[in-house]
Formats: structure tokens, C-alpha cells, sequence
């Protein structure tokens, strides 16, 4: 299957520590991948690099076959808008923006705010009908999948998501986990960060960091899609 | 107006609006802000009608004088007036004076219109009333201290003429003919008989005249004649002034009008001093505005880092972020500008009634000015924390560090 993402001899190093120590890495296409590693292991400088939020200090990264590692700030920016979706443990939903206005928000960086559309998008989450409550009326998984819904809206390539289940309880994080082999089955693909072996043995391919050094890379043969 | 502008609007209305705790410290700001340049603003642009009224009180502030010899005549006073608008003359007062004697002692008789002259000169106190009909006379304390005269008494003017040539055939009833024995020439003395209504005191040369009416004095001097001088008192700015005298002295043969320098002099030096301290007060409070909305800004930004590392992340450029930060800005200091022009005139109204006692004047073009240099503020305050916020790093903040 054709990689979506290629990284070739990737270090990051930050001061004199090196975050990431010549890694290399490839995610097909419509695959569903977990990177895990205890914390330090160089999981969140890999996600900001895979996301094209953060530049290597030296290899190369190709999205789509495209060298992006020399980019410049801007077209990285269109970059992460245009075909990266971000999920993260925090949620980061804009608490002054009700549920769609939220999801709406990465429709207006993205092309153009469509409300029928972003309730659409909550609706796929199974959350239309909280549309109109603010972050703080919504409980932590429901910000969670406000939080995939606004990933999703512009159909991103890449779905990239970090400890996505790190602060939720068990009913929710298998709530998130069904949205992801949903989204998975429609041929998305997806990179999750996570230190939860649960989440990560639902995985299709599982790679295992520490410090900053791939240790593993193995398919999951209990993946069951 | 197209979605994306819509979507513009309802993030930056929302912030607003339901971060409202946090950003009622900066709409304070810009209202008492926008309130002051609104209300000093108004107070500012009054300030020299208002004032003029008020130096009103220390008299007239226009003389009307004959250009040589001569007087100024019924005709020329009344076409002067009329170069003075009718919603700023206060009043108009002439005076014609003459010489006689009271006990034997020489006297300047001022036959003036006793019924305007307390609207050019309202600081006269008089001691007594103002002479209401003829045969009665307002005295200055110091020549009736001179004189020994006192309020309520009866004293006799006299005049003494010199009867020569035709003269000598007129009959002249009421007056007492009779040659001096000396010069041989022949004489006759008019009698005008004054009841004293009051003591005027100034503390200045106005107590030094008697002042009757001028059909009083036209008896006595058995003629009738112009003007000395007219006192007239004008609330207006000192420039208009000058342009009204300018104009009467050119138009009017044989008269020329002019400013009385120690009232003018004294208004305007005073006018410009309490426009300057308006103007210096009002720079000082919007620089305190800019200040505290920066400051404030700077905390809110400060606190909306992770949602500016979001928006980024989102794939929000630099000019988005400038776009949002400056939209709310803007919008706090057009609210804060609307409702400061409405506070200000307030104010203005309140100051105006509590210190000249009169309404201050509307004036609508402060309206946009005050909104204008509100968000101008509020734009220019927000420009160095919105800096700050075009430089967070979306890899950082979404990490919590």
C-alpha cells in the first residue's frame, strides 16, 4: 500500500538533549498506527513532527510523497489545516464557542463555515443534540468527541491524535475507540500517541519509542477491524 | 455578507459576550475614556460661549464712541446693534454726559437708560433702587460722600446758560433770567429738582457721576443730542468681537467701536488657559485608557495562549490571529465609544449645569469623533499584546508548557 507519511533518519534535539535520535518511519495509507513509549520517549516530538506542527532538527519528512521537512512556516500551516486532523488529550475546544461553533472553527481556518455540515460532523460523534452547549456544559468525553468532530469536518488525510483517551473513563474511551475503527474503516488513516496499552492494542500497527529510538515496530495480530 | 465574515463575527461577539467578566475591566476603561473626551470635549467647545456669559457679569465688553468730536446719534446706535446677533447681545447701554452743579459744587451728570443699564454693568450694587421714573437719581457713593448727600434725599441741579444773541428774545419759561453785575452779561440758571433712589458703589470712577434718565438731562440742558458712548456687552469669542467692532467702525461714518482690552484680554487668556488644562486632561486620561486596555489585553492573550496555539494548529496564520485579537479590540472600543459619547454628554450636562449653571450644547459630530478615537485607542493599546500573540509556538501551548 502507498505511504502517506515517510520519516527518513529523523533527529530532534532541543538544547543538547536529543527528543528523537534518527528515526525512520512509514504509515500507509488508510492504516491505523499507534506509536507508544513510557514518558520522555520522544512520542509528542514525533506527533508535532508527523503533525507538521514542529520541523526536525536533521531528516526528511514526505507527506504524500512531498518533502516537507524544508517547508516554510506557512506551508506547513496550510499543511496541518488542509489534510492533518488533531485530536488531543486536552481537547482544547474554545470555551467561549458552543459544541458546532467549534467544530466550525476549523471549517473557517480550513475553506468556508458550513453549520448544517459541522452538525453533521457532531451528529457522527452522536452529539447533535448538545450542539449548542458550551465546553463547560459538555462532560470530558463529550468534549472529546466535539474534539473528533472538529478533526474531522474537513476530511482530513491523517487523523492524529495525542493520549485521546487520556482523560476519560472507561465507557468514553470505548466510545472514542468505536469512532476511530468507524473512521478507520472509511479509510482513514490514523496515528495514535498513546502510553495506554489498551488503546494502542486496538491498533493495526504498533510502534514502540524509547528514548527518542524506535524498539519496535510490529503489525497487531489481534487488530480486528 | 458571506459565511466566512459571519463566522468572523460570531467568534469575536462571542468572545465578548460570554467572556464577559473578563473583559468588562477593558470596556470600563474605554467608557471612561470615550467618557471623558466625550463630556471635556463637549465642555471644551462650550467652554468660550459659556464663559463669555459669565464675564457678562464684569460688564460690557464693547464700546461704541463717536470717531472725533461729535456723538453717536439715535440712528448710527441702532444700526450698529444690528450687527450683533440677537442670541448673543446681552444688552446695549448708552450714555450722555453733562456738567452741572449741586450746592454750588461742579457735578458730571450721566443721563443714561436706567432700564438697561444693569445689563452692561451687572456688578453696580446700589444701595437703594435704581431710579424708576424721571426726577429721581442713582448717585455714586463717592460724590455723595462729597457732597453729604443721602439716599431718599431731595437735591436741586442747576444748570447755567449764557443768553446771547437770538437767545436773548426767547422766552424761556422756568428759567431765571438775571445779569451779572460783574461782566454785565446775562444769564439764566435751570432748576431740575432729583429725589436720590440709591447710592450706586463699584469701588470704581462710576462713583464719582449722577445718573438720571436722558430725558431728564435733555430738560435741563434744553437740548437733545447723541451719545458719548454706548457700553455694550456681547457673549461671544473674542475673534467674532473683533470682527463685529471691525466691521461697525468701517461701515458707520463718525462712529467707531471698539474692544474693551481689560475684559477681553482677561476672557480670552482665561479661555485659553481652561482649554489648554481641558485639552491636557483629556490626552492624559485617553494615554491612562490605552495603558489599562493594554494591560489588559496583554493578561487576556496572556490567559487565550493555548487557544491561539489551537487556531494555529487549526491552520490559522498570523494575520487570522492579528484579525481576532484586533476584531475583539475594535468592537470593545466602538461599544466603549458608543456609550462613552452618551455618559460624556451626560457628564458635560451635569459639569455645565453645576458650574455655569446653564445646558451645555449638543454637538453630533463628537458622536463619531469620540467612537472614532476610542477604537483608535483600543486598536493602537491592543497592537503590542497582539504582537505577543502572533509568536506562540501551537506545538508548545497544546503540550501545556
Amino acid at each position: 500500500m502507498e505511504n502517506l507519511l515517510e520519516l527518513k533518519n529523523i533527529s530532534k534535539i532541543y538544547g543538547g538533549l536529543k527528543a528523537l535520535d534518527n528515526v525512520s518511519l512509514n504509515v500507509r495509507k488508510g492504516e491505523w498506527l499507534a506509536i507508544m513509549g513510557p514518558s520522555g520517549s520522544g512520542k509528542s516530538t514525533m506527533m508535532n513532527i508527523v503533525g507538521c506542527l514542529d520541523k526536525p532538527s536533521t531528516g526528511e519528512v514526505f507527506f504524500d510523497g512531498k518533502d516537507v521537512s524544508k517547508e516554510s512556516g506557512k506551508k506547513l500551516t496550510e499543511l496541518h489545516r488542509d489534510k492533518i486532523g488533531l485530536v488531543f488529550q486536552q481537547f482544547h475546544l474554545i470555551n467561549y464557542l458552543n459544541a458546532v461553533e467549534n467544530v466550525m472553527v476549523a471549517q473557517y481556518y480550513h475553506s468556508m463555515p458550513d453549520e448544517q455540515e459541522a452538525l453533521e460532523a457532531l451528529e457522527r460523534v452522536g452529539l447533535k443534540d448538545r450542539a449548542k452547549h458550551l465546553p463547560s456544559q459538555l462532560s470530558g468525553g463529550e468534549q472529546q468527541r466535539v474534539c473528533i468532530a472538529r478533526a474531522i469536518i474537513n476530511s482530513p488525510q491523517l487523523i492524529l491524535a495525542d493520549e485521546p483517551t487520556g482523560n476519560l473513563d472507561e465507557a468514553n474511551e470505548n466510545i472514542v475507540l468505536d469512532i476511530f475503527r468507524r473512521l478507520h474503516k472509511e479509510g482513514t488513516t490514523l496515528v495514535v500517541v498513546t502510553h495506554d496499552p489498551e488503546v494502542g492494542e486496538v491498533a493495526q500497527r504498533i510502534v514502540r519509542l524509547e528514548h527518542g529510538k524506535i524498539v519496535s515496530d510490529r503489525e497487531n495480530e489481534h487488530f480486528t477491524d | 455578507m458571506n459565511k466566512k465574515r459571519k463566522m468572523f463575527i460570531r467568534m469575536i461577539v462571542a468572545s465578548l459576550v460570554r467572556r464577559r467578566s473578563r473583559m468588562i475591566v477593558a470596556l470600563l476603561a474605554i467608557i471612561v475614556g470615550a467618557t471623558i473626551l466625550s463630556g471635556l470635549g463637549l465642555i471644551y467647545f462650550d467652554v468660550p460661549r459659556q464663559m463669555s456669559s459669565q464675564f457678562r457679569s464684569y460688564g460690557a465688553n464693547i464700546i461704541i464712541a463717536p470717531e472725533s468730536d461729535g456723538d453717536v446719534s439715535y440712528e448710527k446706535l441702532q444700526k450698529s446693534i444690528t450687527y450683533f446677533p440677537s442670541n448673543e447681545l446681552e444688552g446695549y447701554t448708552p450714555y450722555r454726559y453733562e456738567n452741572s452743579k449741586i450746592h454750588n459744587m461742579p457735578v458730571t451728570l450721566a443721563g443714561t437708560d436706567l432700564g438697561s443699564v444693569l445689563k452692561t454693568s451687572p456688578y453696580w450694587h446700589i444701595d437703594g433702587e435704581l431710579p424708576a421714573k424721571n426726577g429721581e437719581a442713582l448717585i455714586g457713593a463717592k460724590l455723595a460722600e462729597s457732597l453729604g448727600i443721602s439716599k431718599g434725599e431731595s437735591v436741586s441741579t442747576v444748570n447755567t446758560f449764557e443768553i446771547t444773541g437770538e437767545m436773548e428774545s426767547i422766552d424761556i419759561p422756568d428759567y431765571e433770567k438775571y445779569t451779572d453785575p460783574e461782566t454785565g452779561e446775562t444769564h439764566c440758571d435751570h432748576t431740575l429738582d432729583l429725589t436720590i433712589s440709591g447710592i450706586l458703589e463699584t469701588g470704581g470712577s462710576e462713583e464719582e457721576y449722577i445718573y438720571i434718565s436722558l430725558e431728564d438731562v435733555e430738560y435741563l440742558t434744553l437740548s437733545k443730542r447723541g451719545y458719548d458712548i454706548v457700553e455694550v456687552s456681547v457673549a461671544s469669542i473674542k475673534d467674532k468681537l473683533s470682527e463685529y467692532t471691525e466691521k461697525i467702525s468701517k461701515d458707520i461714518d463718525g462712529i467707531k467701536a471698539k474692544l474693551v482690552k481689560r475684559v477681553t484680554a482677561s476672557e480670552s487668556s482665561v479661555l485659553s488657559k481652561l482649554q489648554a488644562l481641558v485639552f491636557i486632561v483629556t490626552a492624559v486620561v485617553l494615554v491612562l485608557t490605552m495603558i489599562c486596555v493594554a494591560t489588559t489585553m496583554a493578561a487576556v492573550i496572556a490567559e487565550r495562549r493555548r487557544e491561539i496555539g489551537l487556531r494555529k494548529a487549526l491552520g490559522a496564520f498570523n494575520s487570522s490571529i492579528v484579525g481576532q485579537f484586533m476584531g475583539e479590540g475594535l468592537l470593545l472600543g466602538a461599544v466603549g465609544g458608543i456609550l462613552g459619547s452618551v455618559l460624556g454628554f451626560l457628564f458635560a450636562q451635569y459639569v455645565s449645569q453645576h458650574v455655569f449653571s446653564s445646558p451645555i450644547t449638543f454637538r453630533p459630530l463628537l458622536i463619531p469623533i469620540t467612537i472614532v478615537a476610542s477604537v483608535i485607542v483600543t486598536g493602537t493599546a491592543c497592537l503590542m499584546p497582539i504582537k505577543s500573540a502572533v509568536e506562540v509556538d501551537p506545538a508548545l501551548v497544546l503540550k501545556g508548557e
